[in-house]
């Protein structure tokens, strides 16, 4: 027979106002099995765990009800409270009789009942529960950082400088993502090469970080302090190893005339090249699509140029595994394109603005590479139309963002800085030019920002226009910007030389792909989810994963900075221990049952299900069975329900402790 | 604002199976928002949906319940990444079984319920609590269990009309 210890907490009020507590443990005291049960105003308080610990030992308690709030607030409190007196912590339950009871129900006769009635399907549980161990799981301290914009470059910095092993990982052939296309940044003006490629090059040097370029996720299993990634290293064509970064393939390289990306197509690129001067690291790839050599099997120019014979055309993606311990996401994000209407994505183009059509109507990335002193244009304010240097330029704000009608409700958080940095940069650049920006608000705080805005006003001259543009077309060689004033109540027509639209920032293309493999939730956007707004803002649902930069959210590289860094101190906490406990909620085969169907394996979407063989002292096999690995488990229970024979159990969550709870109905 | 409170003759019991990271947490969303929905659901809880054995089901309607809710996280939230999607092809499979030995399918509902949806959770359970009271008790599967009917008597007429056909 058992001897159940139950606890009924009033909550203060939150629970004694609409649930008769003296009632529920005098009831649960009736239930076959209960040995002990009492009240208390606040069961959680030193007093109220107190009153737990001596009645274990008065009682003789072998199990524990406490009928009280969420085991969501507060399971572990208990569970500690238990074995602190001595029990197996998984011998306590908590019956949630706050959240699913007395706050949602007023009347008090049913609100009374209702918490009886869990009581005792709580009681039914605990009697079936068995005792069980923490597992302890060793911690691999290496770390993974995926993408290499400030974001990823930062943690990877942080993590290494404490000692630990960074795999870096990034998509494109170099690392710096966007800030390396950035000129010059607010809220201070300093160049962003100038700060941004010593960084770089330290992450590259860095003798503690491993640097994947030009490489994905492949796949992602395992689980908190042990990880096992797979990386695909596509195909650079060129020996990494052998490369000395000379240049001289790029300079004969007959295929001078593709569009740059990197300088949002304002310059052009050899087909094979490094997507800007200061890249890293300083190895070119072969755009395959390019190519003559691919293409037509001639030319094989870079091969006979290549003094170190760097050049492989045969070269294949590759797979690496990397084990690490536990992965940091900063894929950060990308611009809303006013070029290419979204492919079928639930936000709506902009045909009113020409839809990219006209080619003086920019987007903020096109405007910063202008601006850039090493890009195409060598740091003039040019039209990308004619090359002429444009007098009136008007600046639009909030394009995409803000515009529920549109499909993005959320606020983009940089352009309204990054807007009056542009009127400033252009300012300063061309001093008999006029600036317009058409805004809704300005948004402006952070350090020195407020200021920042003022002085693009003030001091630099530029008009803000409150209101909405409702049209844009090109008349001869202007482009007419139709927008109204809402503070003047004027319709206003303006005849600019260049328009530059501040389009939403939105995740990276992929982004939910990736997630999926991580197995992290992200939002509607595509937006990584971070396990609490407020207390857990770095860390993900999923242990051991941790956001960095624009990924989660839109960010200005002050915040960015900040996140990874705390991104980092996570990781470093987490490696500061050798072993990690977790719940010991997994599953067991009975292996005496098993017919070796092997359904579990099908199902379990961790793949922790192995195929286990039996044999007899002389090594002679006998059968095969099922085998959960405990480490890689992650207690879904899906196995268990799937099992024709019925063989293989979640513990915490066994078929008789269910059962018990739907009998005490 | 108090709700009104009305006297039904008959309050059924509703036995919720839900998963613990969003639909657990949906309801308890319910009561941090102080939401106010009928007293008549008993929830239980699972790590995922994936884990919900149908004769769960089965069982919960053999031993009182008029009323059985499944809900977890929406499809590709699972916390366990697959777990619902598992749990739904079951479903699918085992709601015709259900459908086929005669129950009435009004009585089971399945639901995706996150843990930022106190509001559906609210709904959901009001919704099939006003349902099944409307449909009165669940009678078919208790009484197998108490009236024994698996003892062989052919005490039907239905019955005797089928064993008579017999070759
Ligand atoms: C026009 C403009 C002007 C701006 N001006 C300023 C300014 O003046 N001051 C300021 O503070 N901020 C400014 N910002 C904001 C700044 O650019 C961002 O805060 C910063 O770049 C965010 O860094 P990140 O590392 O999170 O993202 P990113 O810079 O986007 O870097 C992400 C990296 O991850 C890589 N990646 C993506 N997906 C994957 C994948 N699946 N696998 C591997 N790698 C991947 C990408 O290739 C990239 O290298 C500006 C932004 C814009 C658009
Ligand atoms: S010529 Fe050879 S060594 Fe020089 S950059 Fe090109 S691939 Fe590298
Ligand atoms: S409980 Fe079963 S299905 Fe779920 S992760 Fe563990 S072994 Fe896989």
């Amino acid at each position: 027979m058992s001897r159940i210890g139950v606890f009924v907490c009033h909550c203060g009020e939150n629970i004694a106002r609409t649930v008769d507590v003296e009632k529920v443990a005098a009831e649960a005291a009736r239930l076959p099995g209960v040995a002990y049960a009492t009240d208390y105003k606040y069961m959680c308080s030193d007093p109220g765990q107190n009153l737990l610990k001596n009645a274990v030992a008065e009682h003789r308690l072998d199990g524990i009800v406490v009928a009280a709030c969420s085991p969501r607030m507060h399971e572990k409190t208990f569970r500690n409270a238990a074995k602190s007196a001595g029990l197996n912590p998984f011998l306590c339950e908590m019956a949630n009789i706050r959240e699913h009871c007395s706050w949602v129900h007023e009347d008090r006769d049913e609100a009374t009942a209702k918490a009886s009635d869990i009581v005792a399907m709580m009681v039914a549980r605990v009697k079936k529960d068995k005792r069980l161990v923490p597992i302890t799981v060793p911690v691999t301290k290496r770390a993974l950082v995926i993408g290499g914009g400030i974001a990823g470059i930062q943690a990877a910095l942080d993590i290494a400088d404490a000692g630990h092993q960074v795999v870096l990982v990034e998509r494109e052939p170099s690392i710096g993502g966007h800030m390396a296309q950035l000129s010059e940044t607010f809220p201070t003006l300093d160049c962003s090469q100038c700060i941004m490629t010593p960084k770089m090059v330290d992450a590259a040097n860095h003798p503690n970080i491993t640097l994947h370029t030009y490489s994905e996720i492949e796949s992602v299993d395992g689980y908190i302090g042990n990880f096992q990634i797979t990386v695909r290293k596509k195909a650079r064509s060129v020996i990494e190893e052998k490369c000395t970064g000379c240049g001289v393939c790029s300079a004969k390289c007959p295929q001078k005339k593709i569009p740059n990306a990197f300088d949002k197509n304002l310059g052009t690129r050899p087909a094979i090249y490094v997507p800007f001067p200061q890249a890293v690291p300083n190895t070119p790839v072969i755009d395959r699509a390019n190519c003559t050599w691919f293409k037509t099997g001639k030319c094989g120019v870079c091969q006979k140029v290549c003094g170190p014979g760097a050049i492989d055309y045969e070269q294949e993606d590759r797979l690496i595994v990397e084990p690490v311990g536990a992965i940091v996401v900063a894929t950060g994000f990308e611009l809303y394109s006013i070029t290419e209407k979204p492919k079928g994505s639930p936000i709506k183009g902009y045909g009113e603005f020409g839809h990219g059509t006209i080619p003086d109507v920019i987007d903020g990335l096109t405007f910063e590479r202008l601006a850039s002193a090493s890009g195409p244009t060598g740091g003039k304010i040019l039209r990308p139309s004619d090359g002429r240097e444009p007098k009136q330029v008007v600046f639009v704000q909030c394009v995409g963002s803000r515009a529920r009608e549109k499909g993005i409700s959320y606020c983009s958080k940089i352009c309204c800085m990054y807007t009056a940095k542009h009127t400033m940069l252009y300012k300063h650049k061309v001093h008999d030019g006029q600036a317009y920006v058409f805004f809704m608000d300005a948004r402006t705080p952070g350090k020195s920002y407020d200021e920042f805005w003022r002085r693009a006003i003030e001091e630099e001259e530029a008009v803000y226009i409150r209101g909405m543009v409702s049209r844009l077309y090109q008349k001869g060689d202007k482009i007419v910007v139709m927008g109204s004033d809402v503070h003047v109540g004027v319709q206003v027509e303006i005849e600019a030389d260049l328009v530059v639209l501040a389009t939403a920032v939105q995740p990276r293309a992929g982004a939910d792909t990736l997630a999926q493999k991580l197995g992290i939730s992200y939002d509607s956007y595509h937006f990584y989810s971070e396990a609490h707004a407020k207390l857990k803002p770095v860390e993900c649902a999923t242990a051991g994963i941790y956001l960095a930069g624009a990924c989660q959210g839109p960010k200005d590289i002050p915040d960015t900075v900040s996140q990874a860094s705390a991104a980092a101190a996570k990781v470093m906490t987490l490696f500061a221990k050798d072993e990690l406990e977790r719940e010991p909620i997994v599953a067991k085969v009975n292996e005496k049952n098993c017919v070796a169907c092997l359904y579990c394996k099908k199902v379990c979407p961790y793949g922790a299900v192995e195929e286990k063989e039996i044999r007899d002292r002389q090594g002679n096999l006998i059968r095969v069975v099922a085998y959960v690995n405990p480490g890689v488990c992650g207690g879904c229970g899906t196995c268990q329900a799937s099992c024709p024979s019925k063989s293989v159990e979640l513990d915490g969550y066994t078929d008789e402790q269910i059962m018990a709870m739907i009998e005490a109905l | 604002m108090h709700a009104h409170k009305e006297n039904h003759a008959f309050e059924p019991k509703i036995v919720a199976f839900v998963c613990t990271w969003c639909t657990y947490a949906g309801a308890d969303l319910a009561g941090t928002a102080r939401l106010q929905y009928p007293a008549n659901t008993r929830v239980v809880k699972f790590p995922c949906t994936g884990r919900i054995d149908p004769v769960f089901i089965l069982r919960a309607f053999q031993k009182g319940a008029d009323g059985v809710l499944v809900s977890g996280c929406h499809p590709g939230d699972c916390h366990y990444m697959a777990g619902n999607f598992h749990a739904r092809r079951r479903f699918a499979a085992f709601r015709a079984l259900l459908d086929f030995i005669g129950v009435d399918l009004n009585r089971l509902q399945f639901s995706w319920v996150s843990a930022a949806e106190g509001g559906k959770w609210v709904e959901v359970a009001t919704e099939l609590t006003e349902r099944v009271r409307a449909m009165g008790p669940m009678r078919e599967f208790r009484e197998l269990e108490t009236e024994e009917q698996w003892s062989g008597a052919i005490d039907t007429p239905e019955l005797q009309a089928a064993y008579e056909a017999i070759p």
